[in-house]
């Protein structure tokens, strides 16, 4: 055994019953594609499944993925999830359609980047990168 | 970043169960990273006390739905159940989609299952060279039953042997020849044969030809491969499934297991040699500026493979007998 | 059609031009592009000539308006006679909220409803269910029982309006309430105008609105379709819906043949109940996308007319002609409208609309502006709504029917779309037919992959997409006021929710949901027990419920 051989493992998230999952197919394949191993949810997720998924499978990354405008309920509840099983070193940003006069409160509550419609998916992978090299 | 680990504490939390514990462990395994191999030393004498099922197949037979569905049935039976799932790595980019964990639902926030997605990382065989080591983890976690699940790509699927116990092969009618979609490799390493989607057409046909297929081959085998019929969306089949398993963990039990065991310490002791014995020559020939020779050489057509190897063994100084 | 000789002459000439005139000016100025497609892929010439067409035959291939095929309109006189409905899909919050964007519609000039519901009443959950949480009203207007439908629809007589429902697991549940709120207002259920959508097909591979697995969810669309055809003629039972498969990530041939797969799905499934073809198939309505590839989607549409004309007139013997019209209700594309720069979205909606217009649709929806920023507001959607009366009252393009009809571009179009949509329809035949193709994960796949590829291309600047890869700007401009959801809305539906149902009979709730539970676990039509058991105030949630006990739930089949 000589060599390290890590992989940056992403959990992609559906919270919520919004059932748009085009963006975060795409968003998964890209992540994919650039080397990472992802774990795509399914739609139709509570925050309990999120973080024990998150949790069993030791994510670096959870990127959640939101287009019903119940995001003001639903990220508090999974960061606070996150908070009482220790998992707070993982990196968690959201995409979707997320009005951006919310984006402070929710990095306020520990959601790292919010990303919008449009955001090329290399970006994402240079982020997600980026940010976990540090 | 991931906090910088306390190995003691580690591995006591996995020894009580704790998730966390175990889902890190798991990945300073599975990342190779330096605590790897005090945490295997740790861990390993708590080790053997887990039955461990593989779960191997063609793609679309229904492998995961199977486990799922194997997994609930364990745990009427009150057994805790770890789950190791594991998907190929693309050849190309070095990223996996691991999309089996959300397959098995139902079981997600049962609190006696533990699942974990691995990735191939290029190892060939059908897992993931860390995959016997996580169940590993598993076991010492208190874990009663261990289901692996392979790749489910074809014939070279064999590697689960080193890890399982008892081998189980899903296949389903209508998928393609049922019988060449068992490839050789399969037919002989399968302990319990389940024809699964087992309302279709065809299915009963392919149990009683896969029981042709048998007979011919394992005449002398001491466990004659069962073959069931399942239908993992109505249920129908599993209750029998889980008993043949229990049947073929019985039968382990009286002898075979132990000759299984010693079998499976000697490759994996063969293997560790191999690993450690490599790297560290390697490493000294490419310090020393030997392996780039050596290389340029075969490139060159000047010397093949093989007798670079022998010539690059002969040189190598013998150790000092000690008097 | 054509001469021979002039067509012959015309040929030379054309070569003549590609050889000396063509050539001449790439040398000086060459083309933007190497090749030209449409999004689906067609390859586009530079130039369409009678060459092109020279195969048609008008009467069988295009025909009149009102008669099969229907290529050029479904109806005689079109928009000489009728403009189309302008039809907005509306809905948020509470019922009362939504009564008054309905009514602040119709006053302004649209000239039919369009019901969006929230997730919870999507799904099936009632607005207390667990999974509501932060849901209530957010996408769509909150409808647990009969009273939220009554408040709903308050002060407008069901006998003046046409109603399109845009739900589709539930659809027993929101037309039973919408007869019982007829039934109310002493309106004869002969005389109920509108459609609900009920196309649990698609919902597999495009919008994933999945409550139960395909086959129940088969029946219960069908329970629809057969419960229409005897007691309410007048409501279109089902849309059969393209829009979501394209929203979902599909081309415009793969929408166009996807849809009428899952058309033939339908009639089989009805055909199977003993009803006759003739007897069902003209109150069958279809839901499409409009893009931004403004000449493949009315080719597309003319296609979807042609193509649908010949299934059901050669495959399944439809005598009557409305057998065999396609009405199509069109909304256009949401997923190409950006955050940035949302004004451009007025100008790429107008477009859509016109082509939708152009196409000979019946009904359509214009987004508003602010679509990919939050729900609409009403200065946004005023200004959607005006786009298509722009269209209508100004843009003269209603004034005579069909009048890209004779393009050789427009034509060689349709049919190739037309060619292409039937060669996916085959393949989805011999695959064993919709069900099958959901099984397999082949229409998933086949979404998945036009999704990426096309993502790619933008990307890699392939394809322009202004105010997003180019043309972009630092500072933007954002409408200020969005539309946003307070929460005090959940707490009054929550509210409402608990009164009605501690003011039921609960024998009669308790009675009724037994019946249910026998009529589903029978495999009867589910229709007569859930207008009975919803008079009862029994609630969306608890029938759902009841559903879900006899035919369990769907556990997608996911493909990336």
């Amino acid at each position: 055994m000589s060599t390290k051989e890590r992989k940056i493992r992403v959990l992609i998230a559906k919270p919520g019953l919004d059932s748009h999952d085009r963006g975060a197919k795409i968003v998964a394949r890209a992540l994919r594609d650039g080397g990472m191993e992802v774990i795509y949810t399914g739609l139709r997720q509570t925050p309990e499944q999120i973080v024990e998924t998150a949790l069993q499978e030791d994510v670096d990354v959870i990127g959640l993925s939101i287009l019903s405008g119940a995001h003001s309920t639903l990220f508090p509840k999974i960061m606070q999830l996150l908070k009482k099983k220790g998992m707070t070193d993982v990196m968690v940003f959201a995409g979707g359609i997320i009005p951006k006069e919310d984006i402070p409160a929710l990095k306020k509550i520990g959601i790292k980047e919010v990303f919008g419609p449009g955001t090329p998916t290399s970006t994402l992978v240079e982020y997600v990168k980026n940010s976990l090299s540090k | 970043m991931k906090q910088a680990t306390d190995i003691q504490r580690l591995v006591q939390g996995v020894f009580h169960g704790e998730k966390r514990a175990i889902a890190r462990t798991i990945s300073i395994i599975e990342n190779n990273e330096p605590e790897a191999r005090k945490i295997i030393s740790l861990i390993y004498p708590k080790t053997g006390k887990a039955h461990i099922i593989g779960i191997t197949g063609p793609p679309g037979a229904g492998k995961s739905t199977i486990v799922e569905k194997l997994a609930k049935e364990l745990r009427n039976r009150e057994k805790t159940v770890g789950i190791i799932a594991v998907d190929p790595t693309s050849p190309f980019t070095g990223g996996a989609f691991l999309g089996d964990r959300v397959r098995m639902q139902d079981l997600s926030i049962d609190e006696g299952v533990y699942i974990r997605s691995m990735a191939t990382r290029n190892h060939p065989g059908g897992l993931s060279r860390a995959t016997k080591d996580a169940a590993y983890v598993l076991d010492a976690a208190g874990k009663d039953t261990i289901i692996v699940e392979t790749v489910g790509a074809g014939q070279s699927e064999v590697e689960i042997i080193k890890v399982a116990h008892t081998i189980v092969v899903i296949l389903a009618p209508g998928l393609g020849d049922d019988i060449q979609a068992i490839k050789a490799g399969q037919m002989e390493i399968g302990d319990i044969f389940v024809v699964n989607k087992g309302d279709r057409e065809g299915a009963d046909k392919a149990v009683s030809d896969i029981k042709t297929a048998l007979e011919l081959g394992t005449q002398d085998k001491e466990w004659k491969p069962i073959v069931l019929k399942t239908s993992a969306l109505t249920g129908e089949g599993i209750g029998e499934f889980v008993e043949t398993i229990e049947k073929h963990r019985a039968y382990l039990r009286k002898g075979a297991l132990t000759i299984h065991r010693r079998a499976n310490a000697e490759i994996e002791l063969i293997d560790a040699l191999k690993q450690k014995i490599t790297q560290t020559i390697i490493q000294d020939l490419r310090e020393k500026g030997e392996w780039v020779r050596a290389t340029e050489k075969i490139l060159a057509r000047e010397i093949d493979p093989y007798s670079a190897a022998d010539s690059l063994l002969k040189q190598r100084p013998r150790q000092p007998s000690t008097r | 059609m054509f001469d021979q000789k002039k067509l012959a002459e015309a040929k030379k000439r054309r070569q003549k031009w590609e050889k000396t005139t063509v050539p001449n000016w790439l040398r000086r100025h060459p083309e933007r592009q190497k090749d030209f497609q449409t999004v689906s892929g067609i390859p586009l010439k530079r130039l369409y000539t009678p060459e092109d067409i020279k195969e048609m035959d008008y009467s069988k291939d295009l025909g009149y308006p009102g008669e099969p095929p229907f290529t050029r309109g479904v109806h005689a006189t079109m928009y000489r006679g009728r403009f189309w409905t302008m039809r907005m899909f509306a809905g948020f919050g509470t019922a009362e909220q939504t009564n008054q964007r309905f009514k602040y519609l119709l006053k302004e000039g649209e000239t039919g409803l369009s019901v969006a519901f929230d997730y919870p009443t999507i799904m099936g959950y009632d607005s207390d269910h667990a999974m509501s949480l932060g849901e209530v009203g957010q996408c769509g207007v909150a409808v647990s029982h009969l009273k939220d439908m009554e408040i709903l629809f308050d002060g407008i007589p069901l006998d003046k309006v046409s109603t399109s429902m845009t739900i589709n697991g539930p659809a027993p549940m929101l037309l039973g309430m919408y007869i019982c709120v007829g039934d109310k207002q002493g309106v004869p259920r002969e005389k109920l105008a509108g459609t609900t959508q009920n196309d649990n097909l698609k919902e597999f591979f495009a919008q994933k609105l999945c409550i139960f697995p395909p086959k129940p969810s088969l029946k219960l669309s069908t329970d629809v379709i057969e419960y229409c055809a005897r007691h309410v003629p007048n409501w279109n039972p089902v849309s059969i819906s393209g829009y979501h498969i394209r929203e979902a990530g599909s081309n415009a041939v793969q929408e166009l043949a996807f849809t009428l797969a899952d058309g033939i799905a339908y009639v089989e499934s009805t055909l199977e109940r003993g009803l006759k073809v003739d007897e069902f198939a003209g109150r069958l309505s279809f839901f499409f996308a409009c893009h931004n590839n403004f000449f493949e989607e009315i080719a597309k549409f003319r296609a979807a007319r042609r193509i649908w004309a010949r299934i059901m007139r050669d495959r399944f013997k439809a005598k009557n002609p409305r057998s065999m019209w396609m009405r199509m209700h069109v909304q256009t594309s949401g997923c190409t409208l950006t955050p940035q720069q949302p004004v451009n979205n007025a100008i790429r909606t107008a477009f859509q609309a016109l082509a939708a217009v152009l196409g000979g649709t019946q009904s359509l929806h214009t987004n508003s502006f602010d679509e990919a920023l939050c729900l609409p507001t009403e200065e946004a959607v005023t200004v959607a709504l005006r786009t298509q009366q722009l269209i209508a009252h100004e843009s003269g393009v209603t004034d005579t029917i069909d009048p890209l009809g004779g393009s050789y571009f427009v034509e060689a179009l349709t049919d190739e779309m037309e060619e292409r949509a039937m060669s996916y329809i085959d393949k989805i035949e011999s695959m064993g037919g919709v069900i099958s193709g959901i099984e397999k994960g082949f229409f998933q796949k086949e979404i998945a992959d036009s999704s990426y590829k096309y993502q790619k291309e933008v990307e890699r600047h392939d394809r322009t997409v202004v105010g997003v890869n180019d043309y972009t700007v630092e500072k933007d401009w954002v409408p200020v006021d969005l539309l946003r959801i307070p929460p005090h809305v959940e707490r009054e539906q929550l509210a409402r929710l608990e009164r009605v149902r501690q003011g039921r009979n609960q024998q009669k709730v308790k009675q009724s949901l037994d019946k249910l539970f026998d009529d589903a676990d029978k495999n009867r039509n589910l229709m007569p027990t859930i207008v009975e058991a919803l008079k009862a105030y029994v609630t969306i949630g608890e029938i759902t419920d009841v559903l879900r006990s006899v035919y369990g739930e769907y556990k997608e089949l996911i493909v990336v």
